[in-house]
């Protein structure tokens, strides 16, 4: 499998401070990857500095296009998708609107066929599409930060923390309509501090402490892990053996 | 005072209000979409007006050539910018939009000027100029700064209505100039005389606003301006080039400014440096409106046109302390309403 999205040795610093140092990653066309850590790991700071929000030295390669250069919405344009942390919807306007500016780059005939699929996956976005976004709860919200980002039919989908204060239904909601984006033909790049969930729906796994990766590898593999396990899953080999 | 007196104070407000409420609106567009406040917004007014009338004495406005050399600038830039990836299709699109556009109008204006054209083509070369003046002053000052906070825009706001303010006394002279009427016609009602002028006023006004409000609700791009004004991040994940909503808005501010202008010169004379204090009635109109505010910003700019009648009868040699004086409780309910001021991060 070629690689969809690769980053290498990249460094990320706010200042003087090293935010993400020497890390590299690797994500493959129809594959779901997942960074877990603990908060303040540089997670989100790698997420937006792949997006071209914050300044990256290193490599930064998508769909075989070298990134670094362009600007976010060259970026966008190649194929590459952010949902944010504070998801930065267009709060005054209604949730048709922002799913409609979400295909702005897109021929008007494919984002007919966008909006069908994104009210496929979120039938409640469909029931609430005059409301506007500013009054849709917070589960809500966060279907319309990733079915914006879904209408400009990006190849690769970065989601930063989409369980972020939701109720755990709403949260087992999201992460099914993210394991369905494979179908879909949709990749997924998702960060997350939920590490038992992420790890459930993804392929591989890359785990991020103080702004670098002390492990990598298949998602079940990295589940077993007894590092992990202790840190990120709440309980330890030992007393899963007792049990 | 009699009623009559009233009236006429009000319709005359009212008229003047109009054009506040075009230039009010025009600014909140603006700083919504770029952060800018536009005080060359009165140059726009004066260039849309000064032009109007140079064509209309038969004359070739100077406008036209500024727009010239100002694609020629703006292109050097676009190569510049871009020459990290020259790709031809590029500088093609640089050069069809910051040299054979202005050229084109250049063109059409030497072509016209000097016959005796209609009114509604000198009206239609006027916009064209400034249209294009507005869109290469953001290319030229504000895309380079785009990053910059409210503060260095403003600087450089003020930079460019002063150069701007000079062009137009080289272009124009120190001569105040007035321009023919698009209506000759009037009619009474009751003690009240309404020109064609003043009738053209308000019907621009509303078709103005209602066009506006029309473009913000159901167009793609109006809804990208409103997006890019709202959540500027938001809009940049969407592939909504900011530069692009700058663009449109400078476009729009241009436009609204050189149309106040070509409908208020008929009616009052204008000088090179006239503009500036009427852009700046559409300011407190629009700090009224809290730089936010639409609705609040047009009825405010009734308002200001009012008070400003109704001073001029009283005290005219005070009307623009009156008028300026307005803003000053204005600032001091809203700072009380929010005490904390936080540069915007972005």
């Amino acid at each position: 499998m070629s690689a969809l999205l690769k980053v290498t040795d990249a460094h990320v610093a706010y200042g003087k401070v090293e935010a993400v140092r020497a890390v590299s990653l690797e994500v493959a066309d129809n594959e779901i990857v997942t960074i877990i850590g603990a908060n303040g790991a540089g997670k989100t700071t790698l997420l937006n500095a792949i997006m071209g929000i914050l300044p990256l030295t290193g490599g930064v390669a998508f769909a075989g296009r070298d990134m670094l250069q362009l600007e976010i919405e060259d970026r966008v344009a190649a194929g590459l998708s952010l949902v944010p942390e504070h998801r930065e919807l267009f709060g005054t306007m209604n949730v048709e609107d922002n799913l409609q500016l979400g295909a702005f780059r897109i021929a008007k005939a494919v984002a007919a066929r966008s909006f069908e699929r994104v009210y496929t996956l979120f039938p409640r976005l469909k029931e609430r599409r005059k409301q506007l976004a500013g009054t849709l709860s917070g589960g809500e919200q966060q279907m319309l930060a990733m079915g914006r980002a879904l209408m400009g039919a990006p190849k690769l989908l970065m989601l930063d923390e989409p369980s972020l204060g939701l109720a755990p239904i709403i949260v087992a909601d999201i992460f099914r309509t993210i394991g369905e984006l494979r179908a879909a033909g949709v990749s997924v790049l998702l960060v997350e501090q939920n590490a038992q969930a992420a790890l459930k729906i993804a392929d591989r796994a890359y785990v991020m402490e103080l702004g670098e990766f002390i492990l990598n590898g298949p998602a079940a593999e990295i589940a077993t892990n007894q590092r992990v396990a202790a840190s990120y899953l709440g309980f330890t080999h030992e007393s899963e053996s007792r049990i | 005072m009699n009623t009559t007196i009233m009236l006429f104070l009000v319709q005359d407000g009212i008229t003047n209000g109009a054009i506040y409420a075009l230039l009010g609106l025009a600014l909140v567009l603006v700083f919504a979409v770029t952060r800018v406040i536009l005080i060359p917004q009165g140059e726009f007014v004066t260039f849309g007006a000064l032009t109007y009338a140079t064509l209309s004495a038969g004359n070739m406005p100077g406008t036209a050539q500024l727009a010239v050399a100002m694609g020629v600038v703006a292109f050097g830039l676009d190569l510049f910018g871009g020459r990290r990836s020259l790709h031809l299709r590029l500088v093609a699109r640089a050069f069809a939009i910051n040299i054979l556009l202005p050229v084109a109008i250049y063109a059409l204006t030497y072509w016209f000027a000097g016959k005796n054209t209609p009114i509604a083509v000198n009206i239609a070369l006027s916009l064209l100029i400034v249209a294009a003046i507005g869109l290469f002053l953001y290319r030229l000052v504000f895309q380079p700064l785009a990053h910059t906070s409210v503060l260095v825009l403003l600087i450089a706001s003020v930079g460019a209505h002063l150069a701007l303010q000079g062009l137009g006394l080289v272009f124009f002279g120190a001569e105040g100039q007035r321009g023919p009427t698009i209506s000759d016609a009037a009619f009474m009602v009751g003690p009240l005389r309404f020109t064609g002028q003043s009738i053209a006023v308000y019907a621009i006004t509303i078709a103005f606003i209602v066009g506006l409000w029309l473009f913000f609700g159901l167009t793609l791009y109006g809804k990208a301006l409103r997006a890019t004004a709202v959540n500027r991040l938001g809009a940049r994940l969407v592939g909504i080039r900011t530069t692009l909503s700058g663009q449109i808005a400078f476009l729009l501010a241009s436009v609204i400014g050189a149309l106040s202008g070509i409908l208020i010169v008929p009616i009052t004379t204008l000088y090179y440096d006239t503009g500036f204090l009427i852009g700046l009635k559409g300011f407190i109109a629009a700090i009224i409106g809290g730089l936010v505010s639409y609705p609040l910003t047009a009825v405010a700019a009734l308002v200001v046109g009012t008070v400003e009648a109704f001073s001029s009868f009283y005290a005219s040699n005070f009307k623009e302390v009156i008028v300026f004086t307005l803003i000053l409780p204005v600032l001091v309910l809203r700072s009380l309403a929010a005490p904390e001021v936080e540069e915007e991060k972005d």
